[in-house]
C-alpha cells in the first residue's frame, strides 16, 4: 500500500510544482490533471486496502474522472479563445484584465 | 364665532394660490386675489368682533372662548402642542387691526407697487405674513404661538429682502432675521423652563389666576431669582428682540430697506408689537408670579423710547425716523405693561398699553402710507430732496398732519388719549419714570413736526418733475386710516379690554393731560420755529453740541458695539479658534486615517497581481505553514 501512496504523493507534488512554475498554460492544465490523478490513486488504494467489500472510493474516483473530463474539455475551449484572441497562450501576457 | 378659523384660512390659501402660480398670473389677477380674500378676511373679523362683544358679559367678563382647538402633537398625559383658535378681547381687537391695517395696506399696494417685478410674489408673501400674525395673535397655547410667531419673523425676512438684488435690502433681511431669531432662542427657552414646570403649554390654564399651576416651580431658583421668574424674562427677550426694544432694536431701522407698504404693515402696524401682545397675553402670569420682572420691562420700555426719541431728532431719512418714533412708541407699551397692576384702577397701564397699541397700529400705518406717497412722487428717502411739497399733495399732506398731532399727543387725536393713560399710569407708579416718559413725549412731538415741515414747508426742493398727488388705491386708505385716527380716541377702550376683564370707564386726569398736551405743544412750537421756514438756527443747535449730534447721527454707536462684539471678541476669540480645531483637529484626524489607509493599500497592492501562479504559490505556502504549525503544536 505504501508503494501507491509514495508514487501519488511523488504524482501530487509534480503537479503542484508544474501548476506553479510552468510558463504555458497547456502544461498548467496538464499539471492539474496530475494532481486529480494523483487523488484518484489516493481514493482506489484506500478504499482496496481499509474497506475492500464496498465500493465508494471506486465511485468517487470515477466521479472525479468524470470531472476532469469536463474541467479538461471547457479549459481547452478556453485556452483555445485566448489564442484566438491574442496569439498567445503564455502566462505572463495574459494580463489583460488586470488594467 | 364658527367663522373664525376662516379668518385664518383665508389669507393661507390666496398665498398658496398666488404663490404657487407664480408668473402665471397676471399682476392685477394676483393683487385681487390678496386684497379680494383680505377683504373677507375683515369683514369675517368685524362680525366676529361685534358678536364677541355683544354677548353677554359672565360675571362682568367677556368669556373665553375656543371655537376650534385640535391637539396636534401629545408629548404626555398634560403637555401636548395644540392648534386652535382663542377669542378673548385682545385677541379679538388684534384680529380687527391686523386685518384693517393689512386691508388697507392691500389696497394701498395695488398702486404703489405697480409694475414692479415680483408684483405676484409680493402679494403671495403678504398673505403668508397677514395668515401668520392672525395665527399668532388668536395661539390657544404658547407653542402655536411660537410657531406663528417664527412664521411671521420668515414673512418679515422675505419682505424686507424683498428687492433682492439691492445689497443693503439683502443685508437688512439678514440682520432682521439673525437678531430676532437670536432674541426668539430666548424664548424658547422660556416656554421650555415655563412649560417643564407648569407641565402645560395652554394660555388658559396658565393665565387662570390658579397659583396651584406653579407649585411645581416652587423653591427652584437659580441666581437668587425664582425659576418662573427666569423663564418670563426669557420670553420676555424673545419679545424684545420682535418688538425692537433696546439693545435688539438695531434691526428696525435696516429694515426700511423692504417696500414702504411692507414697513407700514410689518414694521410699525403689527409685527412689531407681537412683543406687547405676548406680554400682554401672559399679563396674569407676570403679574402674579413675577412682579420684579415686570418692573424690568418698564424700564427696558423707558430706556428704549427715550433712546428712540433722541435719535429720532437726528435721522435725515424719513422712513428711519418713523422706524425709531415706531421702537420710541413700543417702548411706551412696554412701560404702561410694565407699571400695571391687576383689577380697576390699578390696571389702567394695561388698558391703556393696549389701546395705543390699537391706535398705534392705525396711525402709523397712516404715517408710513403717507411716507410711501411722499417717496413715490420724490423717488428719494431723504428730507433734503423734499420740502414745500403741501402744494402737490393736499391728501397725503392732510392725513398726515393728521397722523403727526395723533402721535404727538394733541386731542381730540387717537394718540393723545391711549399716550395720556399711559403717561397717568407711569406716573401713578413711579413719578421719575413718568418725567422720562413725559420728556419723551415732548420729543416725540418735536422730531415728528420737524418731519412734517421738511417734508411739507420749509425750502421747496428743485424738483426734476413736479410731484403728484397719490392714485386713488392710494389715497383711499390714507384717508380711511386718517378717520380711524380721528375718531378712535373716543371708543370707550375700558369697556372691552383691561387687565382682568371686567369694564372699566377711561376718566382723563386733566392734570397730567393739560401738562402733556402743553408739553406737546411747546415741542410743536418750538419744531415750527426751526423748521417751519429755511432757518439757519438749527444748524447752530447741532454745531452747538457737536458730540451729542454725531453720537444721535450714529445712533449712539450700538451698531458699531454690536459689530464689535461680534466680529472682534466672538469670531476672533471663539469662533475662529473653534474653526481652527475643527480644521486642524477633527478634519486631520479624519484626513490622517484615509491617507494611512491609503499608504497601507500601496504597500499590499503588490500582492494583487493578478498572477494566478503566484496565488497558488502563497496558497500552498499558506497551507504548509498551517500544517507544520499543527504538527508542531
Amino acid at each position: 500500500m505504501e508503494y501507491y501512496l509514495v508514487i501519488s504523493t511523488i504524482m501530487f507534488f509534480a503537479g503542484v510544482y508544474g501548476f506553479i512554475t510552468r510558463r504555458n498554460l497547456l502544461a498548467v492544465l496538464i499539471s492539474i490533471e496530475l494532481i486529480l490523478n494523483s487523488v484518484d490513486i489516493n481514493f482506489a488504494v484506500f478504499n482496496r486496502y481499509l474497506f475492500p467489500d464496498q465500493l465508494e472510493g471506486f465511485f468517487f474516483t470515477l466521479f472525479a474522472i468524470g470531472l476532469s473530463a469536463c474541467e479538461t474539455a471547457i479549459a481547452i475551449a478556453i485556452i483555445i479563445n485566448i489564442y484566438r484572441n491574442i496569439r498567445d497562450i503564455q502566462i505572463k501576457n495574459l494580463n489583460r484584465l488586470k488594467d | 364665532m364658527e367663522l373664525t378659523p376662516i379668518i385664518l384660512l383665508l389669507p393661507l390659501l390666496s398665498f398658496l394660490l398666488t404663490g404657487l402660480a407664480g408668473t402665471k398670473l397676471k399682476p392685477a389677477a394676483a393683487g385681487g386675489i390678496g386684497t379680494l380674500s383680505l377683504a373677507l378676511s375683515a369683514l369675517l373679523a368685524y362680525l366676529t368682533a361685534g358678536r364677541y362683544f355683544s354677548t353677554p358679559r359672565v360675571e362682568g367678563v367677556y368669556e373665553k372662548i375656543v371655537p376650534f382647538n385640535f391637539e396636534w402633537l401629545r408629548f404626555t398625559e398634560n403637555l401636548h402642542i395644540d392648534l386652535g383658535v382663542l377669542l378673548d378681547p385682545i385677541s379679538v381687537m388684534m384680529l380687527v387691526v391686523i386685518t384693517t391695517v393689512s386691508l388697507m395696506v392691500h389696497i394701498y399696494s395695488l398702486g404703489y407697487m405697480k409694475g414692479e417685478k415680483g408684483f405676484q410674489r409680493y402679494y403671495a408673501f403678504l398673505s403668508l405674513f397677514t395668515f401668520s400674525m392672525l395665527g399668532l395673535v388668536v395661539a390657544t397655547n404658547i407653542f402655536q404661538m411660537y410657531i406663528f410667531w417664527e412664521l411671521v419673523g420668515v414673512s418679515s425676512y422675505l419682505l424686507i429682502g424683498f428687492y433682492y438684488t439691492k445689497p443693503e435690502a439683502v443685508a437688512a433681511a439678514k440682520k432682521a432675521f439673525i437678531v430676532t431669531r437670536f432674541a426668539d432662542l430666548g424664548f424658547l427657552t422660556g416656554i421650555l423652563l415655563l412649560s417643564y414646570h407648569t407641565h402645560t403649554f395652554d394660555f388658559g390654564i396658565l393665565t387662570s389666576g390658579d397659583s396651584g399651576v406653579f407649585a411645581g416651580a416652587a423653591g427652584t431658583t437659580f441666581l437668587g431669582c425664582s425659576v418662573i421668574s427666569w423663564a418670563l424674562s426669557l420670553i420676555f427677550v424673545g419679545g424684545a428682540g420682535k418688538s425692537a426694544l433696546f439693545p435688539l432694536h438695531i434691526w428696525l431701522p435696516d429694515a426700511m430697506e423692504g417696500p414702504t407698504p411692507v414697513s407700514a404693515l410689518i414694521h410699525a402696524a403689527t409685527m412689531v408689537v407681537a412683543g406687547v401682545f405676548l406680554v400682554a397675553r401672559l399679563f396674569p402670569v407676570y403679574h402674579a408670579e413675577a412682579p420684579e420682572v415686570l418692573t424690568g420691562i418698564a424700564v427696558v420700555g423707558a430706556v428704549t423710547s427715550l433712546y428712540a426719541a433722541i435719535v429720532a431728532c437726528v435721522q435725515t431719512d424719513i422712513k428711519r425716523v418713523l422706524a425709531f418714533s415706531t421702537i420710541s412708541q413700543i417702548g411706551f407699551m412696554m412701560v404702561g405693561l410694565g407699571v400695571s397692576g391687576m383689577g380697576g384702577h390699578d390696571g389702567l397701564g394695561y388698558m391703556a398699553s393696549l389701546f395705543h397699541l390699537f391706535t398705534h397700529a392705525m396711525f402709523k400705518a397712516l404715517l408710513f402710507l403717507g411716507a410711501g406717497a411722499i417717496i413715490h412722487a420724490v423717488h428719494s428717502n431723504e428730507m433734503a430732496r423734499m420740502g414745500g411739497l403741501y402744494k402737490y399733495m393736499p391728501v397725503t399732506h392732510l392725513t398726515f398732519l393728521v397722523a403727526c398731532l395723533a402721535i404727538s399727543g394733541i386731542p381730540p387725536f387717537s394718540g393723545f388719549f391711549s399716550k395720556d393713560e399711559i403717561l397717568a399710569a407711569t406716573f401713578q407708579f413711579n413719578p421719575v419714570l413718568g418725567t422720562i416718559l413725559s420728556f419723551t413725549a415732548a420729543l416725540t412731538a418735536f422730531y415728528m413736526f420737524r418731519l412734517y415741515y421738511r417734508i411739507f414747508w420749509n425750502r421747496p426742493a428743485h424738483y426734476d418733475h413736479a410731484p403728484h398727488e397719490a392714485p386713488g388705491s392710494m389715497s383711499f386708505p390714507l384717508i380711511f386710516l386718517a378717520a380711524i385716527t380721528l375718531v378712535a380716541g373716543f371708543i370707550p377702550f375700558g369697556q372691552f379690554v383691561s387687565s382682568d376683564g371686567v369694564a372699566y370707564t377711561i376718566h382723563l386726569d386733566w392734570k397730567i393731560a393739560g401738562g402733556s398736551v402743553a408739553i406737546a405743544g411747546a415741542a410743536i412750537g418750538l419744531a415750527t420755529l426751526l423748521y417751519r421756514k429755511e432757518n439757519p438756527t438749527a444748524g447752530k443747535l447741532a454745531a452747538a453740541f457737536p458730540l451729542l449730534y454725531r453720537a444721535a447721527c450714529k445712533r449712539f454707536y450700538i451698531d458699531e458695539i454690536y459689530l464689535f462684539v461680534t466680529k472682534k471678541l466672538i469670531f476672533n476669540g471663539i469662533s475662529r479658534p473653534v474653526a481652527w480645531f475643527d480644521r486642524h483637529i477633527i478634519d486631520g484626524a479624519l484626513n490622517g486615517a484615509a491617507s494611512l489607509t491609503e499608504k497601507l493599500s500601496l504597500a499590499i497592492r503588490g500582492l494583487q497581481s493578478g498572477h494566478v501562479q503566484q496565488y497558488a504559490l502563497l496558497t500552498l505556502g499558506g497551507t504548509l505553514l498551517i500544517v507544520l504549525g499543527i504538527l508542531l503544536v
